[in-house]
This record gives structure tokens, sequence and C-alpha cells, in this order.
């Protein structure tokens, strides 16, 4: 099997004296979908922050390897780095749009860094060279194209926050493709959407996956979505990792059932 | 909040009852502050020397008589506003649009061909200079306030950097105010980052205070480092600056012998009011042209949600300092410009009161408009000197008032009114930095007033 895409190696996060992530370790390979579930409270959003860079770990390692640019440490690097540098993309579970920005505006702020290079850090901006015009012509296509893929080319020009809830959710995702991940952590991204919509993410996701090959990660609560289109499904618990598997797996391991359903004495 | 009591099924002899009850309680009200502040004089008597009060009936009644109306008037049109739909708000949206075309070049003009009016003196050409003035400086905060959404309350301080910069340079130097210029926007957009380090962590409030403490830091070391700024002397001998070269003396290189001309010294106001003009549009071009640009689109992203900048890369440090230091650079512009056309500066003119007029503008004229901000500077600078001229309300008060003195409280009512109409500026809505099919300008409602 080739290297991992995301390794995480005895991840440890400890509020004052609450672990609330416990040595925890995983793989996410490129190409798959790897899913974190587990009871509320698990510490779940916890390793998600840890990951990307919003919370610096107390212990352990999170190592990227990006197939074109290498290693990276993510524990120890900013927030904007990693999805600068090791382009590892996140949402949020409560959604984080620019909402008084239009659905095209907020798809060219994902494009910054290439168009910020373009305009000569404004400088050929601001004298309208061809070489900005060109890159912005560029970065409008990109955005219309992501657009067209989840059907909302006709709402570029709405501004966001007017989109309904469930296209909110999907603009979020496609924002954060459109900084070329090669990882896309997706926090609860089923959250509030009706069973329809939810189908229609699953859909959506793995074709994401299928298409540009990128390593999925995602912590979702909906277990029908989850065990739809996982290929690999960690679970945790107080912090700690109980099951590591295949979907199949995982929903027959007695320590899931437990922490799920408890047992009985 | 009035409308509700305009249920449409109750009579109209409840609505009238309402009307007038509420109208009551409001002259009452406005009695209560009324007494003390107009009433009431107290005055020393020249014969007997002793102190005794003068009762202003008249005053009191026209001033109570005037609220009434008011609320009479207020009242009426609230029942109205709840008996017709709410169509009206799509329509002032549109309306907005075209109206913003065709005003900013209806201004330009008006500007530029306003020193050559056959009524326009020495007073009109100051005030002009003073608005613009304030359209540059509001336009420079706009960036940081407007745009990136960090409530900046020591604006003041570039400008004081920007007109000592300019004032020291020229004294120990000898540098022409065209050298200065650009080093005095250098020294306040470095001011400007200066400033942006310690607070880049504080948002709110919190970086309310903190740019206030700044903008007092600095005055007060201008009042306390003598050798160097002369104190509270200020300077003074700043020199003029000149037709690129030629001077507007009399003399017969000046500027009035040179191109022909019969000397006068409306010459120089004219130069400098273009002087005004030309940086000021050079700060509407530069920043419209930013703020459609990346680093434009990032200080506006900063303002919406900082956590969602950060994780699509972008490094919200050096947006944060940007936005500082490009706003301050044109506070510094227009420092150096202010030195260069009183030819004496002192701290007392960069007291916190000229921030807080700054941010006043920018409030009033809407946080992301820059036509608005034009608007709010002619009712702000030019406002306040048309109420100096209320001779006329001593025809009502009696030729003991003097009008000037309720200057402040017409101002302060005026500015309440404003905010009740229109609570996100005179043009509240944004229009989008880039569009596909069609321009549409986005709602003040969607739009985030930044927390930073």
């Amino acid at each position: 099997m080739t290297k991992p895409l995301l390794t995480v190696r005895d991840l440890t996060m400890r509020f004052g004296g609450l672990v609330a992530v416990d040595k925890f370790s995983f793989e996410a390979q490129s190409g798959h979908i790897t899913a974190i579930i587990g009871p509320n409270g698990a510490g779940k959003t916890t390793a998600f922050n840890c990951i990307t860079g919003f919370y610096t770990p107390s212990d352990g390692s999170v190592t990227l390897h990006h197939p074109a640019r290498g290693d990276f440490s993510l524990e120890a690097m900013e927030d904007h780095k990693i999805s600068r540098v090791a382009k590892v993309a996140r949402t949020f579970q409560n959604i984080r749009l620019f909402g008084g920005m239009t659905v095209l505006e907020n798809l060219m702020i994902a494009q910054h860094n290439e168009l910020m290079r373009a305009s000569m850090f404004s400088i050929a901006g601001i004298f309208g060279m061809p070489s900005y015009r060109r890159a912005e012509r560029e970065a409008i296509d990109k955005s219309m194209a992501w657009l067209e893929r989840i059907g909302i080319a006709d709402k570029a020009d709405e501004p966001a926050a007017a989109l309904p809830y469930g296209q909110q959710r999907k603009l979020e995702i496609v924002r954060a493709l459109c900084t070329d991940p090669v990882l896309l952590c997706l926090d609860e991204p089923a959250a509030g959407l009706n069973p329809k919509e939810s189908d229609d993410l699953g859909v959506f996701l793995r074709q994401i996956r299928d298409d540009f090959h990128v390593g999925i990660l995602l912590i979702e609560h909906d277990m029908s979505v989850v065990m739809e289109i996982s290929d690999h499904i960690v679970v945790l618990d107080y912090g700690r990792k109980i099951s590591d598997g295949t979907p199949a797996h995982v929903r027959n391991d007695a320590a899931v059932i437990k922490a799920y359903l408890g047992v009985d004495e | 909040m009035s409308n509700a009591h305009y249920d449409p099924s109750h009579d109209k002899g409840d609505v009238i009852n309402g009307i007038v009850k509420r109208s009551l309680i409001a002259v009452a009200i406005a009695a209560i502050i009324f007494a003390p502040t107009i009433l009431l004089k107290t005055q020393v008597s020249q014969i007997s020397n002793t102190l005794f009060i003068l009762y202003r009936w008249e005053g009191f009644a026209i001033a109570c008589g005037l609220i009434l109306i008011w609320r009479v008037l207020y009242e009426i049109r609230a029942w109205r506003k709840a008996h017709t739909d709410h169509k009206s708000s799509s329509r002032t949206q549109a309306g907005e649009n075209r109206f913003g075309h065709f005003v900013g070049p209806v201004l330009l003009v008006a500007a530029i061909v306003l020193p050559f009016m056959p009524f326009t003196d020495r007073y009109i050409l100051d005030i002009g200079i003073l608005i613009i003035t304030y359209v540059m400086l509001g336009w420079g905060l706009q960036i940081v306030v407007g745009l990136a959404g960090l409530l900046d309350l020591g604006y003041v301080a570039f400008y004081a950097v920007g007109a000592y910069s300019y004032a020291l340079l020229a004294e120990h130097f000898g540098f022409g105010f065209w050298i200065c210029l650009p080093l005095a926007g250098i020294f306040a957009a470095t001011w400007g980052v200066v400033l942006g380090f310690p607070v880049l962590r504080l948002r709110g409030d919190y970086l309310a205070i903190v740019t206030l403490a700044f903008g007092e830091i600095i005055r007060v070391v201008l009042l306390n480092w003598r050798d160097f700024t002369g104190g509270s002397n200020g300077l003074s001998n700043i020199p003029r600056p000149s037709f690129f070269g030629i001077p507007f003396s009399q003399g017969p290189d000046g500027f009035a012998a040179t191109f022909g001309l019969e000397y006068s010294s409306l010459q120089r106001m004219g130069f400098l009011y273009f002087l005004i003009l030309a940086l000021a549009l050079l700060t509407f071009y530069i920043s419209s042209r930013l703020r459609k640009l990346p680093m434009g689109r990032a200080w506006e992203a900063l303002r919406e949600d900082e956590i969602a900048c950060r994780s699509l890369g972008l490094n919200t440090i050096n947006t944060k300092l940007s936005a500082f230091a490009i706003g301050a650079m044109f506070g510094g512009f227009a420092g150096s410009f202010f030195a260069a056309k009183q030819a004496f500066i002192s701290p007392e003119s960069f007291n916190f009161m000229e921030s807080a007029t700054i941010l006043a503008i920018v409030v009033l004229g809407g946080m992301s408009s820059q036509i608005g901000v034009v608007f709010s500077s002619i009712a702000m600078v030019g406002g306040i000197e048309v109420l100096r001229q209320l001779q006329f309300l001593k025809a009502i008060f009696g030729p003991d008032f003097d009008p000037s003195q309720l200057r402040l409280l017409l101002f302060g009512l005026a500015m309440i009114i404003v905010m009740l109409w229109r609570p996100r500026g005179f043009v509240s809505s944004r229009a989008p930095t880039v569009f596909f099919k069609e321009k549409k300008s986005v709602g003040s409602s969607m739009i985030s007033q930044g927390r930073g």
C-alpha cells in the first residue's frame, strides 16, 4: 500500500485537566472517504480542529503526505498555512460563509493566494495589467465550473446569505474545494439537511473523491450517510479510539454497539 | 416598533386616542428637558450685582410646540405605513443604484467648477477645502472601518503623523511639499503597522479602546516633546506648496507674473483647493481599485468571518496590517496637506473630536459606500457651517440669543434622526467586487458590520 495521505499518531489534546482527545491514532488514504464518528462529546471536533490547525495539540503528531510537495507536520503549522501550503481544506459545523458577499465572491476568496500573486500584491492589479485580468478571468471560470457542478450557477451574483440552507452547505464545500486541496475535512456536512439532500450530498462527495482523487475526512452524526459513503470509519468515545475499519466491521463491533446503545447489565 | 399600535382592526377613536396620548407624553418629556435648558436662564443683575432667573416662556413654548408637531407627524406616518404594503424596500434598493451612477460625476463636475463660480469667495473655498479634506479622511478610514471591519477610534493620529512629518522635514531638511507628501504617507503607513501589531488579537470594544488610546498617545507625545515638536506652541512658518516650483508670491517670479495674471491671494486658495481635490480623487481611485482586487476582497472577507478566512489560507495578520497601513497612508497624505495649507500646526488640531468626526462621517455615509462619505462630509462639515449662520433665530428668541450655541445641539439631533431613518448610513447596500452576469447590490441586512 502507498504512503497514507494523513497519518495521525498519538494525538492528545488537553484543556486544563480535561483530556478531550487521548492518544488518538489513525490513517486516511488519498481517494478514500474516512469518517470519524462517535457519541456527543467524544472529541471528534477537537481532533478535527487539531488536524486543521485551529488548535495546537498538546501531544502527538499529524503528518500530511502531499503527493507533489512532500510531508508536512501539521501540528506545528499555522492554520492558514495548513490550507495554503499543505493543501488541507475544511468546512465548519455551523456554516461559515461570507454572508454579505455574493456566491461568486465567496469562491474568489478561496482563490485569494493565487490571485494575490497574479496581482503582484495589488501593484499589477491597480494598473489593470492584462496578466492580472487573465488570472481573474480564469478564477471566475473555475468558480463558475464549480457552481455549475452543484447546480447553482444562476445564483452566482446573489448574496451567499440569501441561499437556502442546503445550498449554503454545498457552497461551503465547494468553496473549500476551490483551494485545490489534497485532503478535504468536513465537519458534519449533513447536519440540518433533509433525507433527500443528504443522499445528494453523499453522491456528490463520492463524485469528488473519484474525479479528483482527494482524500475526504468527515465527522458525521447521520449514520445512514456515513455507512453509505465511507470507505473507512474510525470510532471515538471519550477521546479514545474504540474501533477502526470498514463500515461492515464497525457496524458489528461490540465496543461500538456498547458505546452507542449501552449494554444490558 | 410603533407600528404595533396600529392594528387595522382597531376603530378610529382608539387610534386618535392613542396618537393624542403618545403625543402628550412626548411633549411632557420635552418640557422636562427644555425647562432647565431653554426656560430658565440665570443672569447677573448689573445694578445690584445679584443672580436672578430669567424666564424665557416664548422659546420654551416654541420648542415644545415643535416637538408636538413632529410627534403628530411621526404618528401619522407610522399609521399610514401600517396600512400600506411593504413593497418599498426593493424599490429603494434599485433607486439607490441608479442614483449612485449619475450622482458621482455630477458631484465631481460641481467640485471642479466651484472655484470659477462668480459667487465663490475665500470663505466658500475654505469650506470646500475643509469638506474635501474630510472626504479624503473618510475614504481612508473607510478602508479600516468599513471594509476590514476594524473599529479605529484613533485615526487622527495618522493625520497628525502626516502633518508633523511634512512640517519637520521641511524645517530640518528644507524638503519641498512634493517630496514630503509621499514621505508623510510612508511614515503614516509605518505607524499604521506599528499600531496594527499590538492590536492584531483584539476585537470590537477592546480594539476601539486601544486605538483611542493610541490617538491620545500621539497627541500627548506631540504636546510634551517640546524640543522636537514645539509642544503646545506648535510649529509655524511651514512652507507653502508651490505650483511645481513657482511660488504664489507677488514678485516677478511668482505664479501670477509667470502666467501673466493679476496677483490675487485667491490663486493660492484655488491651487490648494485643486490640490486636495486631486489627492482625494487619488484616494478614491486607489481605494476603489483595491476593493475590487484580491486585497480588498480579503478585507471584506475579514469583516464577514475571520475564522473562515483562515480556513481558506488567508493570512489574516497581513490582511489586517495592510488595511491599517493603507488607511493610515491616506491619513498621512491629508495631514501633510493640512500642514501645508495652515502653515501652522499644533497638537490642538489633532484631538479626539477629529477622530470622532471622521468616524461619524464614515458611519453616517454607509460603511462600504464611497459616495455616501461625500454626502455625510457635506452634511457634517458644511452643515455645521450653515448652523453658524442661524441669525434668523434671533428674530424669534430675541437679540440676546446666540444661535451658534445651539449648533451642537441641532447637530446631535440631526445625527439621531439620520440614524433612526437610515441605521446603516445614507447608502447602506454593498456593490459586489466581481460579478458573472449582473451586478446586484447586497442589502444591508446581510452584511456583517465586523466585530474586530
